[in-house]
């Protein structure tokens, strides 16, 4: 690889991280996870695979569900990003947090912040989700500990809450 | 706030939250690639590209800066270049000679953690090539030797009744070989670490870990260090079902080589196509059975062969090797049996543990078996189970006495019943006869030893430390590690309840060899019982060092227990306890004959899988699901369903989805989209019950359940699969191509016959 | 992570004429990137060999789905999710809709755009064969104006397109005349989700009187590039559906198509289920002639 036929420079990436203004000055290729984790020290959102199949790295990118693994900072410029940091002030947060603690749907814990947003992203979509709503929902996430019966259970459980305030 | 005496406590038992589940619902866990040290570089590996061959020459391409990077070889070692745990035979680095694809050589440090992973791509290393071994018959046909005198790391030879015997009468003999591939742990979190160095302290690790003991050992002799100048410090880790069990040691390894070399905190953290190609995987396994039967299908004797592949080294393998051999005769009697088992070398990275840690394989083969026995006795695999269950009384194939009231029959009774079996059974004949998709039903009975096999927990001699604050908080000292299975909680829960306590106040030490006793590695599904029980001892010895200082009644309130520990700290600086592990003295093993009594407690299981088997893909969907088992005493009802269907579904991933394909020692497939394991679509509601005999030897009566769900799923997928379709299938992993071929070939040979039948 | 991001670049013109400058200045030095879910891909495992990149993620014209009375014309940057989402996909091009659901999950879909899996030109991606019994059309754009080609031209071999190297594919357009149609895909991979499929079937139809009108069946994973099974559906188109002609199918499917071994599967399991495939579509359209 000729280092020269494509060494960029930084750039300036301004964005709304969490509800907050950040401008960051990073490489355009640099991956939004890194750019999360590294520049802005918001270290809950993970790094499972690097391929886009775990979801771990799942973040909210302008009310969008996408893996921050395979976004380049340099296309998230102006763009409304949310992490479970962030998610406190969402409508869903509660009885979601709630529930994976309720029902055992953290077990290690690495997935839990990806598959968090998966879910709220889920019931923000489909406020009461069948069983087959949620399973497709969190298709994107992996999870090994817990064979996901927990995590249904979880979902279902903040559903109901969420439904119910 | 009322206070309760200890009697309406109920803490053990209860679904108390998670110790550390709001950090980890927040986002605040930290895990080893959170954090970040002043000053520390980024290390990374150069390994082998070939199986294995003499380390011709090492070149370093010009266009690097070097100079810029910390480079260490094996010369750069101070103490031994080995990852010492039994054997000690691997080394940390190669030096002169490679034996596995992806055998670490070279490491290097940088502040970019870029420049340091392109790097490794500029190091270019030439070997002469050595003829390699890649599979389990050219190794044991020993024409090139690759390990020791004879490529065999451990055998095993355990003989009851007289096998020879039998065979002359038996009404029947049937014979079957089985075959389990390789699997990949895939925690979703890398294996990582942090290391730093100073002269003066020593060495510290911080890592994704389950032993910070055994890391302890192995530091202790790369770098030559004495015991007080290593410390090791478990993180919050992302997983590890035995992928973090020795592991570590080789990465820990790295890392503070290339910290002691630099003077500056290391990190390294794998990316996933690393840690799939490089680390350890499940021992892929082969079992030849032959069992002499009577008309009834009640086994007389038998011979069963249990071989394991362990890779390049040593490592683990003979532990493997151990309790492959004794979960080898399942949940059966068996007059007489000789099993004869062997662990033998091959150029690919070692093989290592993985839940469940050789009882899966071996099991998978009994549990086939049985349905084949079924077969050509004539009776249905309910029956040939029924027949031949262990009683109360019966010894083991080690001869081991079950001492417990465990009825199996009640247990194979309850898992038919809640799973509609017969019905199901009937239901599948009639609807099979028509259409693509095939329904069929199958069972597994089976059991697991908790904590170490024999004299082994003696030997770990396992401590375990409580600690009480002048506020009455208590606080629990071990050195078992919290990585999602729930051992923060449980081990608050004993302590809580031992010493009638909130379950607030108490909470857990961070893994940490300078702050926590070694209470053993977190293991063998030892930690709740064994660890528990210890903790439980410890607690108890709290309020015995204040009652005995006449600080404490019999019944006390937590105000009581907060004012006695607030005048005895006043007076005496520190409230500890300790207890250590003292072998039950009825618990006898002979090491050399491999008799006598395996492992303080069996849990006993019935599992029971319902498949469609689809003809137009091929593909085997599990629809419904139930595991059934006897724990002794479920400490935390979510937590141990979490327990079993997480450990259900990756032994469904063992039995369908996830092949290791291999390429000269090397794994191809060494990422996520091409290793598969199963999403949320892909598995049925796995439904768990449980029953409760207690276990003398365990805290509150549990017994260790963290790998017994890894047992049984894959023999009952399989044998289920039998029922859908007819065909025999025994190797696993099961995938729709192996399927196919298996059709294919049966309706090869159903032409073959009837044409060499041909018209009368 | 295997790429340095210090010797990439990515810029970001904003609109379409300044890409296709760019394109044109230098065309071979160029890579458009759009959700970026195969690039990236590429990219973290250090297997990029373009290190120019162009954004087109936010280029308006590519991510609208315009709808005429005779077709639709969709942005080649809409993401699957868009096309799951549409009233007009989902409701007359099914066999789209269905391949965008089953194409990774839910973030990818988010991210993920046709125009993207049409250039990446993989023989396994899920929406390839619905653009093919949909009779697509792609336009192609760049400084040298517009042009229009069968979708059915533009894979010319394993991973190669019509696409010259200063163009870009500016939208795919299906004539709205399958709405009638039986429609009937399905996926096979090694799960239920995020799997790369080893053998996939879209296929539509026309029965009357219980014979075969219109039959148009396309294969994704069975050849170089995605395929339409001419000879199967000239054999059967005309016939009436019975048993035998299920197994003539079946044959000539197999005959028809070029499978592989590779990391994934075999020639012979994908040989044999894509066989199968035809045949259960030939059953269900045959259920479905009835019920007419």
């Amino acid at each position: 690889m000729n280092p020269s036929a494509g060494t960029g420079a930084k750039c300036e990436v301004l964005f709304t991280v969490n509800g907050e203004t950040k401008k960051v000055l990073a490489y355009p290729m640099e991956r939004l996870l890194d750019v999360l984790r590294n520049e802005l020290e918001l270290t809950g959102t993970k790094e499972g695979c690097g391929e886009g199949e775990c979801g771990s790295c799942s973040v909210l990118l302008d009310g969008m569900l996408v893996n921050s693994c395979l976004v380049p900072v340099g296309q998230a410029k102006g763009a409304s990003i949310v992490t479970i940091e962030g998610l406190s002030s969402h409508a869903s947060m509660h009885p979601v947090r709630e529930a994976f603690l309720e029902c055992g749907g953290a077990q290690c814990g690495i997935c839990t912040p990806g598959m968090i947003l998966a879910a709220v992203h889920l019931l923000e979509k489909k406020p009461e989700p069948t069983l087959a709503d949620i399973r497709e929902g969190l298709a994107g996430n992996l999870c090994r500990c817990t064979g996901y019966m927990q995590i249904f259970d979880a979902v279902a459980w903040a559903a109901r809450r969420r439904v119910a305030q | 706030m009322r206070s309760a005496s200890l009697q309406e406590r109920h803490i053990v038992g209860a679904s108390v939250p998670r110790k550390e589940g709001w950090d980890k619902v927040t986002g605040a866990s930290r895990y080893v690639d959170d954090v970040v040290l002043p000053g520390m570089l980024y290390g990374a590996t150069v390994r082998s590209n070939v199986a294995r061959g003499k380390i011709r020459k090492i070149s370093f391409d010009s266009t690097v800066r070097w100079n810029d990077f910390v480079i260490v070889t094996a010369k750069d070692i101070p103490g031994k270049n080995c990852i010492s745990l039994i054997l000690d035979d691997q080394p940390c680095l190669a030096s002169e000679t490679v034996n596995h694809p992806e055998e670490p050589i070279l490491l290097l440090a940088h502040t970019d953690r870029h420049k340091v992973q392109n790097a490794v791509d500029a190091v270019s290393i030439e070997y002469d090539p050595l003829p390699p071994v890649h599979t389990l018959e050219e190794s044991e046909r020993q024409s090139t030797i690759i390990w020791g005198a004879d490529n065999t790391f451990k055998t095993f030879l355990v003989e009851k009744g007289d096998v020879d015997a039998v065979w002359k009468e038996a009404p029947l003999i049937v014979e079957g070989e089985y075959f389990t591939g390789a699997q990949e742990q895939l925690y979703i979190e890398n294996n990582g670490v942090i290391a730093a160095f100073d002269p003066e302290n020593g060495i510290t690790v911080w890592g994704s870990l389950q032993c910070p003991y055994y890391v302890h050992k192995a530091l202790m002799v790369l770098c030559g260090l004495p015991e007080e100048k290593v410390r090791v410090v478990q993180m919050e880790t992302g997983g590890a079902f035995g992928g973090k069990e020795e592991y570590p040691s080789m990465i820990a390894g790295h890392a503070a080589l290339l910290a002691i070399k630099s003077g500056r905190p290391v990190k390294i953290v794998y990316d996933r196509m690393e840690d799939m190609v490089a680390t350890t995987k499940r021992h892929p396994s082969r079992t030849l059975h032959r069992t002499a039967v009577d008309k009834n299908g009640k086994i007389l004797g038998g011979e069963i062969e249990f071989t394991i592949d362990g890779g390049a080294y040593a490592t683990l393998s003979s532990v493997v090797l151990s309790r492959g051999t004794i979960h080898a005769g399942g949940p059966y009697y068996w007059p007489s049996v000789r099993i004869r088992t062997k662990a033998l070398a091959t150029n690919t990275p070692p093989h290592g543990a993985f839940r469940g840690f050789g009882a899966p394989q071996s099991l998978f083969a009994m549990e086939r078996h049985m349905d084949r026995i079924a077969q050509a006795v004539g009776i249905s695999p309910v029956e040939v189970r029924r027949r031949n269950f262990l009683k109360p009384g019966q010894t083991t194939t080690t001869q081991q006495v079950i001492r417990e009231e465990i009825d199996l029959n009640h247990l194979l009774d309850r898992a038919l019943e809640l799973s509609d079996y017969a019905r199901k059974k009937t239901r599948f004949a009639e609807e099979n006869k028509a259409g693509m998709r095939k329904k069929g039903i199958g069972i597994a009975a089976f059991l697991h030893g908790a904590g170490f096999t024999g004299s082994g927990e003696r030997y770990l001699n396992s401590l375990v430390g409580v600690e009480a604050g002048a506020d009455g908080s208590v606080r629990v000292l071990v050195s078992s590690a919290e990585f999602g299975q729930g051992t923060n909680t449980v081990l608050c829960q004993i302590a809580a309840e031992a010493l009638g306590l909130p379950y607030e106040s108490v909470a857990i030490a961070q893994p940490d060899t300078t702050v926590v006793p070694n209470s053993g590695p977190t293991v063998a599904s030892r930690t709740a019982m064994i660890v528990g029980k210890l903790v439980q001892a410890a607690a108890q010895g709290i309020k015995q060092t204040l009652t005995t200082a006449g600080l404490l009644g019999d019944a006390c309130t937590p105000e009581d227990f907060r004012a006695a520990c607030r005048k005895y700290i006043a007076a005496r600086g520190e409230l500890k306890a300790y207890a250590r592990y003292e072998a039950p003295g009825d618990v006898h093993w002979d090491d050399e004959k491999y008799q006598g009594e395996a492992y303080a407690a069996f849990a006993w299981a019935v599992y029971v899988a319902e498949v469609t088997v689809d003809l137009t893909t091929y593909a085997v969907t599990v629809d419904d699901f139930v595991a059934l088992q006897e724990v002794g005493k479920v400490l935390h009802p979510v937590l141990a369903k979490g327990q079993i269907t997480g450990g259900v579904a990756q032994a469904i991933g063992f039995a369908l989805y996830e092949k290791v394909v291999w390429q000269n020692g090397r794994m191809i497939n060494n990422q996520m989209t091409n290793y598969i394991m199963p999403t949320s679509v892909d598995l049925p509601l796995i439904r768990v019950f449980f029953e409760e005999l207690g276990n003398v030897h365990g805290a509150h009566g549990a017994k260790g359940i963290g790998e017994l769900p890894m047992d049984g799923p894959a023999p009952a997928i399989v044998n289920a699969v039998e029922d859908a379709i007819g065909v025999r299938f025994h190797s696993i992993p099961l995938l729709p191509e192996d399927l196919f071929e298996g059709l294919r070939l049966e309706s090869l040979e159903r032409e073959a016959t009837s044409s060499t039948r041909g018209t009368a | 992570m295997r790429a340095d991001p210090a010797e990439y670049s990515l810029v970001s013109p904003g609109n379409l004429q300044a890409v296709l400058s760019l394109l044109a200045g230098e065309p071979a030095r160029w890579l458009p990137i759009a959700g970026g879910t195969d690039v990236m891909v590429l990219y973290s495992a250090g297997k990029l060999p373009n290190q120019n990149l162009i954004n087109i993620w936010n280029i308006p014209e590519l991510r609208q789905i315009e709808v005429f009375p005779d077709r639709i014309r969709i942005g080649a940057a809409c993401t699957y999710t868009a096309l799951r989402e549409h009233e007009i996909v989902s409701r007359e091009f099914p066999l789209l809709a269905t391949a965008a659901s089953w194409t990774g999950g839910i973030a990818n879909q988010n991210r993920g755009t046709l125009g993207g899996n049409i250039a990446n030109a993989s023989p396994a991606a899920d929406s390839l064969p619905p653009l093919l019994v949909y009779d697509a059309e792609v336009t192609l754009i760049s400084v040298r104006g517009e042009r229009r080609l069968a979708y059915r031209d533009f894979h010319t071999g394993y991973k190669k397109t019509a696409l010259a190297v200063d163009e870009l594919i500016r939208d795919i357009s299906l004539p709205r005349r399958f709405a009638g149609y039986f429609s009937h895909a399905r996926k096979v991979g090694a799960r239920n989700a995020q799997a790369i499929s080893k053998v996939c079937l879209a296929g539509l139809a026309q029965i009357a009187g219980g014979m075969i009108r219109d039959l148009r069946l396309a294969m994704g994973s069975v050849a170089p590039v995605p395929l339409r099974l001419k000879d199967t559906e000239r054999m059967l188109t005309g016939k009436k559906i019975d048993a035998s002609l299920i197994e003539t199918a079946r044959k000539a499917a197999v005959n028809e198509i070029r499978p592989i071994d590779d990391i994934r599967s075999t020639a012979r399991y994908r040989a044999a289920v894509a066989g199968n495939l035809v045949a259960e579509f030939l059953e269900k359209l045959a259920a479905a002639g009835m019920d007419a």
